[in-house]
């Protein structure tokens, strides 16, 4: 069943991928530093705290999630998973958007060619809704359509 | 309101209100990378409805210090901000190093896989002194000790990173400052500015959850700190009864636990400010003023402590594994705790009857700490025949290696343990295994 979910834009756009859920806070670094460290094409979550993610793949996704948490070397790590083309295709949260997400989505925007769009405040139901594998339409407006 | 302005002939919207000087940068004025620099900083400050900029009154922190090959995007942007001859308006200090093979052994392996993985190392290091490094020294997460010299007043905005440091200077000193990422820090760090929200204001100071603390005896502060961390994540925690087993002063060694406890709230969660009822600044000022209405609760007892420490994932290949390294130091010792893990490792000698610690142990701390420390000939020597070295290093980075993250590594930092196959141990239990060499009860 199709479901719409209206949130706000943090990097406008538009994409399509497939779903991949964290029900709580995403470590960045603990999740992303394993993979790009270790050059692969593909990241997998490697943050060993959080299991939703763990050994899932991340690059290319819509990556939906209640915010990031963790080091402040987050945003970075972001950036530089955006410029090597590892990053999610969309950040989708339930909730505002976190100083380190946001630095990550705003310096992949104006730093890199690549962008990864992004849509806060989706709200509970949203994240209540979504699940792995689903797939995500991020429409410019900051409209999300879940199926 | 929008306004809007032409940045390489595409049009930004914004809503912040700049004055006129910050939007000359915006427009390109000082030049296409200030440009980038302003427009990096608006966007950021929009998402968080900024109402403007304000001036940071201390030096900065900066939270990449390690020049790993694959970040080449960082290095592009360094690049770009020394071509331009962009620099911080005042000298910053910057996270530790990743490597020191004096004191932190490797094989000829690892040094093969170090010397792949942080091969920029020297050139990042240019790049930074390039934008205003404070000296060769500066390496180190506690920038805020009195040896390294980079403290800030109660008050003092900040443009820092290190999530351990950023949570220490809110929370312990008063001063203000975002949890910014790497790369923001140091674009505030050069326009002198930054957006003000969040935990810059007074509203955003104020806790959202009051923590109890109900245990029978002192908590481990790296334990207490991860259970708060997961629990409030990103909120600011008010934290009753922790004063009735640190006192009710900063002295050194309560300033000692609660840079323990912060840097767990940081790395387990994402917590940028904590109260202290009692203890920390603003906590003994404002009392419970501090605390919103509707405030959450969260009672920590003996149980629930165990119930966090036990659901600590164990990812050595072999659990039962016999350890080849133990880490202490994560953020950086003190002088003081320099001096008190000193003690303790000699008081466990005797226990054991042993001279030396059977595990190979690393003690890590500032440059200039280390340099203080080795002025008390006494217990630097003591230290030393012991068997225990000290470093400068972030182990975390070391840790980073992926032959060393094979290596069943023992820690007693919460921070370490969540971002590497470390496994975490108390400051009493870490003790004796440094000086057994096994996990064994």
């Amino acid at each position: 069943m199709k479901k719409e979910f209206k949130g706000r834009n943090v990097v406008a756009g538009t994409v399509q991928a497939q779903s991949v859920v964290s029900r709580k806070g995403m470590n960045t670094l603990a999740t992303f530093q394993k993979s790009i460290l270790a050059k692969k094409k593909t990241v997998f979550g490697s943050d060993q705290n959080n299991e939703d993610l763990y050994k899932k793949e991340i690059t290319g996704k819509a990556l939906c999630l209640p915010k990031t948490i963790g080091s402040t070397t987050g945003g970075m790590v972001l950036q530089s998973a955006a410029a090597l083309g590892l990053a999610p295709k969309a950040m989708l949260f339930s909730e505002s958007i976190d100083s380190i997400g946001a630095a990550g989505v705003i310096l992949a925007d104006v730093w890199t060619v690549h962008k990864i769009v992004t849509v806060d405040n989706l709200g509970q139901d949203f994240l209540d809704y979504v699940k792995d594998g689903m797939t995500v339409t991020v429409k410019e407006d900051g409209t999300v359509i879940v199926e | 309101m929008l306004s809007d302005y032409q940045f390489k002939g595409v049009k930004m919207d914004y809503k912040m209100k700049l004055t006129e000087d910050e939007l000359a940068i915006l427009n390109g004025e000082k030049g296409e990378v200030m440009a980038k620099v302003m427009k990096s900083l608006v966007m950021y400050g929009d998402v968080f409805n900024a109402k403007r900029m304000v001036e940071i009154s201390a030096p900065s922190h900066f939270v990449t210090s390690f020049g790993i090959s694959i970040m080449k995007a960082v290095f592009d942007i360094m690049d770009e901000i020394n071509n331009a001859g962009i620099t911080t308006i005042e000298k910053f200090t910057v996270d530790p190093r990743p490597l020191d093979y004096d004191n932190v052994k490797c094989n000829p392996l690892e040094k093969l896989v170090f010397g792949i993985m942080y091969g920029k190392q020297e050139d990042y290091e240019e790049q930074l002194k390039k934008t205003g490094l404070k000296d060769s020294n500066a390496f180190s997460c506690t920038c805020y000790m009195e040896e390294v010299g980079n403290i800030p007043k109660k008050g003092d905005i900040l443009s820092w990173a290190e999530s351990s440091a950023v949570v220490y200077a809110n929370s312990v000193i008063g001063a203000r400052c975002n949890r910014n990422s790497a790369l923001i820090e140091m674009f505030g760090a050069i326009l002198g500015k930054v957006p003000e929200f969040d935990l810059l204001t007074d509203e955003g100071r104020k806790a959202t959850w009051v923590v109890e603390v109900k245990t029978s005896k002192k908590p481990e502060a790296q334990v207490l700190g991860s259970a708060i961390g997961m629990k409030v994540m990103s909120d600011v925690p008010y934290i009753k009864g922790l004063d009735k087993f640190i006192g009710k002063e900063l002295s050194e060694q309560a300033k000692d636990y609660l840079k323990d406890m912060g840097a767990a709230t940081a790395s387990n969660g994402a917590v940028g400010l904590y109260h202290v009822d009692n203890l920390t600044p603003e906590a003994v000022e404002l009392k419970h003023a501090l605390i919103q209405e509707n405030a959450k609760v969260y009672v920590i007892d003996d149980a629930e402590l165990e119930r966090v420490k036990n659901s600590y994932p164990i990812i050595w290949k072999k659990p039962d594994a016999k350890p080849s390294r133990c880490f202490i130091g994560c953020p950086h010792l003190s002088y003081n705790q320099l001096i008190e893990w000193t003690d303790r490792i000699g008081r466990e000698l005797d226990k054991q009857k042993k001279t030396k610690v059977a595990l190979e142990t690393i003690f890590t701390s500032a440059p200039d700490v280390v340099a203080h420390f080795k002025e008390n000939k006494e217990y630097h020597e003591r230290l030393l025949s012991y068997g225990v070295r000290i470093s400068s290093i972030c182990p975390l980075m070391y840790m980073n290696n992926p032959i060393c993250a094979k290596r069943a590594v023992v820690t007693n930092s919460n921070k370490l343990r969540t971002y590497t196959t470390a496994r975490y141990y108390t400051d009493e239990e870490i003790t004796s295994i440094a000086v057994r060499g096994d996990i064994s009860k």
